[in-house]
């Protein structure tokens, strides 16, 4: 039976999964939206993998994004990795050469440094959401632009109106304004496309040496505004690979594959998870003035996993217990 | 006349037994919690840093528990916290609590003021009791310091390193109800005895990291996410620039000459900040250096959001890093108390670090083929 190997991208605003066989080939991917509500979307994922792929054999799980530790958790998985490492890696199997990646995803922003195949430095956007795809979102929900044609109407002004684009909620009000006044709506966003660029450059890619090539990767790399306005601002292509929207996810697979591989076993559930029921408790835990919100994940009947509390007590109450670090 | 002051990391130890054994009524605030973040930015100006909302925080906390007078170092240097003890006062007043503040400013403010301050705060009856009490404070000072970076490194170089966090969190919790500083010096005996009796595995060689930044940053754990414990765990060891000990030694011990250490950092950071910035700009570009020539792997940088002498120095930290070939990472912290991305952010570091090393390594080995 043929091995296949699964990455999971569980994020603020997508939960991603792919599934690679052994040429490193992509099988089946799937972007869900997470709304919040992370263990019944990877339920459906998992549901929609045996419904589509039947019941594979899957010898390697690696999980990334925000909700990585809850994922790795649930579904057992080799490796629990950052998305930074992860987009670097699967960045480098997209073009070994590359130099930058620009990733832009739906609340978090980044820039990956990369030379000679190693990560040298990254900064990510700190405390501040402008200009990630939450906003563009909700941009294009206001105007009444599908999100998917967002970067195509962008594409048809020639003459940008000026957004101020530091602050989301600024540049929304001016953006407002500039409707008030008359101008039209291609102009607007393709201001606007060109106003994340400047504030992603200023802020997250301030003092970076942004050399080519560079891979653009993150679900807002679907907006061909964006890629326009960075092509235009960094004067040189920017790449976009095939899967971009899911690179996160690909990017642990490979991993997980690597570790498979090394310890010649995989600590993967099985499919069949997606039958057991899961229920969350939050415990507030009144032992000190912390007041620490402990978070229990139950398999059926049993405790998976505490976490959340500071001083380790509720951690440490349950034997084989996870790193949660 | 029952005293309270801000926490700043452990020094509430020393604090507590030093003013003890003069005879002084303590009442040091409720560790730092939930609670004390949201009274803190319910009365502080919005735009304010966080050690301030922190501050405020403890204070009222501690007033609940029924303390009367506050006490606080002063500063002039150009930084919000010379302003802190005014605004401080003033925002207790408008609340109504009626509470006297205490503060030492430092000495070239007048001499005069300070010495009235500090027979008034500590109650001093002789000068032989003072120094006294002095010296044990001082070496409390000193042992809680080297407690916690012992914990540090055994954490890096422990097979469980979770075992230390309990014998810290059951450190922290005695230390509330011991009294005196003879017995709260013992009970650091026995907690370094329990911490050296934690086994290690000699063969590891951690990545070493550096964190400068901010002092209250750097030095209080419930503000900067306990970044010692969660790089400790990461098996990351883990040095802190500034220190409750090294500030002492730079401002007391060796005044008006400073300590070796920090005169140190001046001078290396002189090429890129030639002056005083405020707070610990200056120190924080030195200490970058510092760490880089020690051999680090790499450095983190703290600061509160909107804190005016880091953000001269984190513009300047890049050259650094170029400079020196040291990876420097910046960390703004505010009220948020979600974990992920900082989480995120610093395993991506020690990934790097990690790469980083791993390359050198396997140069030097091609290199030797």
């Amino acid at each position: 039976m043929a091995d296949f190997y699964m990455g999971v991208d569980v994020g603020s605003v997508s939960t991603n999964i792919v599934i690679l066989d052994e040429e490193d080939n992509i099988v089946w991917k799937k972007y869900l939206r997470t709304q919040g509500k992370p263990i019944d979307i990877l339920k459906e994922g998992l549901h929609d993998i045996r419904k589509e792929l039947g019941d594979i054999n899957i010898s390697g799980v690696g999980t990334t994004g925000s909700g990585r530790q809850l994922a790795g958790l649930i579904l057992g998985s080799d490796v629990v990795k950052n998305e930074i490492t992860c987009h670097a890696v699967s960045a480098l199997d997209f073009m070994p050469n590359i130099k930058t990646i620009i990733e832009i995803g739906g609340q978090d922003s980044k820039i990956i440094i990369i030379r000679d195949g190693i990560v040298v430095d990254f900064a990510m956007n700190t405390v501040c959401a402008a200009g990630t795809g939450s906003f563009l979102d909700r941009q294009a929900f206001r105007l009444g632009v599908p999100i998917e044609q967002f970067g195509k109407t962008a594409l048809r002004s020639d003459n940008p109106v000026r957004i101020a684009g530091r602050c989301a909620v600024f540049a929304e009000s001016d953006m407002i304004h500039k409707q008030q006044l008359g101008h039209n709506q291609e102009d607007i966003i393709w201001g606007l496309c060109q106003a994340l660029v400047r504030n992603y450059l200023n802020n997250v890619g301030k003092g970076k040496e942004i050399l080519g090539p560079i891979a653009f990767q993150g679900g807002v790399a679907a907006n061909e505004g964006i890629k326009r306005a960075f092509e235009e601002t960094l004067k040189q292509e920017v790449f976009i690979p095939e899967n971009f929207d899911v690179m996160g996810a690909v990017g642990v697979s490979l991993l997980a594959k690597a570790e498979a591989k090394r310890k010649k076993s995989t600590s993967f559930k099985g499919l069949n998870i997606s039958d057991i029921n899961y229920k969350v408790k939050g415990i507030e835990c009144n032992d000190c003035a912390n007041l620490c919100e402990i978070i229990e994940i139950q398999e059926d009947q049993n405790i998976l996993a505490r976490y959340g509390d500071k001083c380790g007590k509720w951690t440490n109450a349950i034997k084989d217990k996870t790193k949660l670090a | 006349m029952k005293i309270t002051f801000p926490h700043l990391g452990n020094v509430y130890i020393a604090g507590k037994a030093f003013l003890e054994e003069l005879g002084q009524e303590v009442i040091p605030p409720p560790r730092c919690s939930k609670r004390t973040l949201e009274l803190g930015t319910k009365y502080s100006p919005e735009t304010m840093c966080l050690p301030f909302k922190i501050n405020i925080g403890n204070y009222i906390e501690s007033i609940e528990k029924g303390a009367d007078t506050i006490l606080i170092t002063g500063s002039c240097g150009p930084c919000r916290f010379g302003y802190y003890s005014v605004l401080e006062q003033s925002i207790l007043d408008d609340l109504g609590y009626e509470v006297e503040f205490i503060v030492f400013d430092p000495i070239y403010e007048g001499v005069r003021e300070l010495k009235n301050n500090i027979s008034r705060a500590l109650n001093v009856k002789s000068y032989r009791k003072l120094i006294k009490a002095g010296d044990l404070g001082w070496k409390l000072i000193k042992k809680s310091d080297y407690l916690t970076q012992l914990a540090n490194e055994k954490r890096a170089y422990a097979f469980n390193s979770y075992l230390v966090d309990e014998i810290m969190e059951d450190y922290y919790k005695k230390v509330e109800i011991t009294v005196g500083g003879e017995p709260m010096l013992k009970l650091m005996d026995q907690v370094e005895d329990s911490l050296k009796a934690v086994k290690i595995d000699k063969n590891k060689n951690p990545i070493k990291v550096g964190i400068i930044g901010e002092i209250y940053t750097i030095i209080e754990p419930s503000v900067n996410l306990e970044i010692e414990r969660k790089l400790g765990h990461m098996g990351v060891l883990v040095e802190k620039s500034l220190t409750p000990t090294k500030w002492v030694e730079h401002h007391v011990s060796n005044f008006p000459f400073g300590s070796k250490e920090e005169n140190e950092k001046y001078k290396l950071a002189k090429p890129y900040i030639p002056t005083l910035v405020g707070g610990h700009g200056r120190e924080t570009v030195g200490s970058a250096i510092y760490y880089a020539k020690k051999g680090f792997d790499g450095v983190i940088q703290l600061l509160p959001l909107n804190c005016m002498p880091e953000i001269v120095a984190k513009s300047i930290l890049p050259t650094v890093q170029n400079d020196y070939n040291i990876p420097i990472m910046t960390l703004i912290v505010d009220e948020m108390t979600g974990e992920a991305g900082y989480m995120t952010r610093l395993e991506a570091f020690v990934d790097l670090l990690e790469r980083k090393r791993e390359e050198k390594q396997n140069g030097r080995f091609l290199h030797g083929c």
